[in-house]
């Protein structure tokens, strides 16, 4: 196991890439579920409007780490962090943190496409609420420019006031990218966005991050390998809690440094 | 290596593995007899040289076949991509070489008809055992995905370069010497070019193997011998016209 390990600090020493800003830097991070240690110090960065993808074996931590970074976690009692994450150089572990903001600066898109049972107009124009006051003429704008940033405006504009429900799979999906990306964020994470969804709808969300990474940068976890391989700049795996290898995410499904990650990005694992 | 979850993907590789042996085998064998249906004027050994390169063809067929409907189904990535992508070269590589001994098979029914020079056939004897040498060395490589092994084959490529160098200044003797050798020597010189050929892609099949085993590339500059240029060799062996 020893060589999995990666040194603090040195994960990042051989990427090339190295020395981007870093718009999120995990540092020495430790994750508890009560007793159970699931995260075992990670170092990483996630470069300013790159998309990071997050690949591993069910399990993995990989998850977690992105529970971590907007710390989702905080709603559940006995689930802790330890070490540093820095948003902009600064710590959003430490106790003053407002997690409001916070997560208004860090959105998230689920596995399962999650819209408020509420219109789509107001499934957007909720979260806009929360944070800003705004005049009903300035608040339909925004929410036609996010609908229109998660490529979902064409075929829902004449159908605004139906509910958020009513739309399919892929269209509810966007339209949570659409919610997250109305409040101004400037990192999106996405766990497993495209999982329940069909290759029609993936490719949509696909192109959707794509252009999406110009504003923002960008997290994924993914179970599809070529999934990642396509969307994303760079490409952590992870295993058993530990981060295994981050690199180019064209270095690590051509020619991946760790035997480890080759036998699961191969289909050989165990 | 470990296998893969799904085991029909290893026996997919495995199977195109096993076709490139096959490929090289022929491919090996088609080189050694040209070669030596031209130094010894059999014309029967020519024959069955050319007959066997449609065999050579239809495997090549065959690997692109497989891989494709491998990366169909498979989507490989890393390593598997590799093997792959490998095959696909290597066998376009046998698929050459097997043409280019076809070629020197058919020259060799031709000067059969009228052999001279046997001194002359030398120079491509030797040059014929250093590219079996190569290929069965790079073939051994890829077998054993030995780096060192096809680095220096690629290093060693050098040599039969200098080679036919040589047999080309020769060549070029024998024909001002006496221009009734001009016929006879020609094609051997078409066949030290192929002979030559058949070395550059044992050195391609070297480069392959290396991508294969290590994921990065040789240098795009190979060794070269000193004064490889022929042109230079013509112009001072032909006389002046006057």
């Amino acid at each position: 196991m020893t060589d999995m390990t990666l040194n603090p600090g040195a994960s990042t020493a051989a990427v090339p890439g190295a020395g981007l800003p870093e718009k999120i830097s995990v540092r020495g991070l430790k994750f508890y579920y009560g007793d159970n240690l699931a995260l075992k110090t990670i170092n990483l960065p996630l470069y300013s409007h790159k998309v990071t993808a997050f690949i591993g074996p069910s399990g993995c931590g990989k998850s977690t780490l992105l529970r971590v970074l907007n710390r989702m976690y905080d709603l559940y009692p006995k689930q802790r962090a330890e070490g540093e994450v820095l948003l902009d150089g600064q710590n959003i572990l430490a106790p003053g943190q407002d997690i409001n903001m916070l997560r208004a600066r860090v959105g998230m898109v689920f596995q399962k496409p999650t819209p408020f049972p509420m219109t789509i107009y107001d499934n957007i124009a909720f979260g806009i609420k929360l944070y800003e006051d705004l005049s009903k003429s300035e608040l339909d704008g925004r929410v036609e420019k996010a609908l229109r940033g998660a490529a979902l405006w064409e075929e829902v504009k004449d159908k605004l006031g139906a509910s958020g429900l009513s739309l399919s799979g892929g269209q509810q999906q966007r339209l949570c990218i659409a919610r997250t990306v109305a409040i101004k964020p400037e990192v999106i994470l996405f766990d497993e966005p495209c999982s329940a969804l069909d290759p029609l709808s993936t490719a949509k969300i696909e192109e959707l991050i794509d252009e999406l990474k110009e504003h923002y940068t960008i997290a994924i976890v993914t179970h599809n390998m070529q999934q990642a391989a396509r969307v994303s700049e760079y490409t952590a795996f992870m295993y058993l809690g530990e981060l295994v290898e981050f690199n180019l995410t064209t270095s690590v499904f051509t020619a991946p440094a760790k035997k480890q990650t080759q036998d699961y990005i191969t289909g050989r694992f165990g | 290596m470990t296998d893969h979850t799904v085991k029909a993907y290893d026996q997919d590789l495995a199977a195109l593995e096993r076709t490139i042996a096959e490929m090289g085998g022929i491919a090996e064998k088609m080189m050694a007899d040209a070669i030596d249906a031209l130094t010894t004027f059999n014309v029967d050994l020519g024959r069955a040289v050319v007959a066997s390169d449609p065999q050579l063809d239809a495997l090549q067929r065959d690997v692109e076949q497989r891989a494709v409907l491998t990366i169909a189904r498979r989507q490989p990535m890393a390593i598997d991509l590799r093997e792959i992508i490998a095959a696909i070269r290597i066998s376009g590589d046998l698929e050459r070489v097997g043409d280019l001994a076809k070629s020197i098979a058919k020259r060799s029914i031709k000067i059969a008809s009228e052999p001279r020079l046997p001194r002359a056939i030398i120079g491509l004897k030797h040059m014929g055992e250093l590219a079996a040498l190569q290929m069965k060395d790079v073939l051994d490589a890829y077998a054993q995905r030995d780096v060192e092994r096809a680095r220096s084959v690629w290093a060693r490529d050098v040599e039969l370069d200098a080679l036919e160098d040589s047999v080309f200044r020769d060549l070029l003797t024998f024909m001002l010497e006496d221009p009734r050798n001009i016929s006879f020597c020609a094609h051997l010189l078409f066949c030290s070019k192929n002979i030559e050929r058949v070395g550059d892609h044992a050195t391609n099949i070297a480069e392959t193997v290396f991508y294969l085993v290590t994921g990065s590339n040789l240098p795009v500059d190979r060794p070269k011998g000193p004064g490889h240029d022929q042109d230079a060799l013509l112009r001072g062996s032909v006389p002046a016209p006057k």
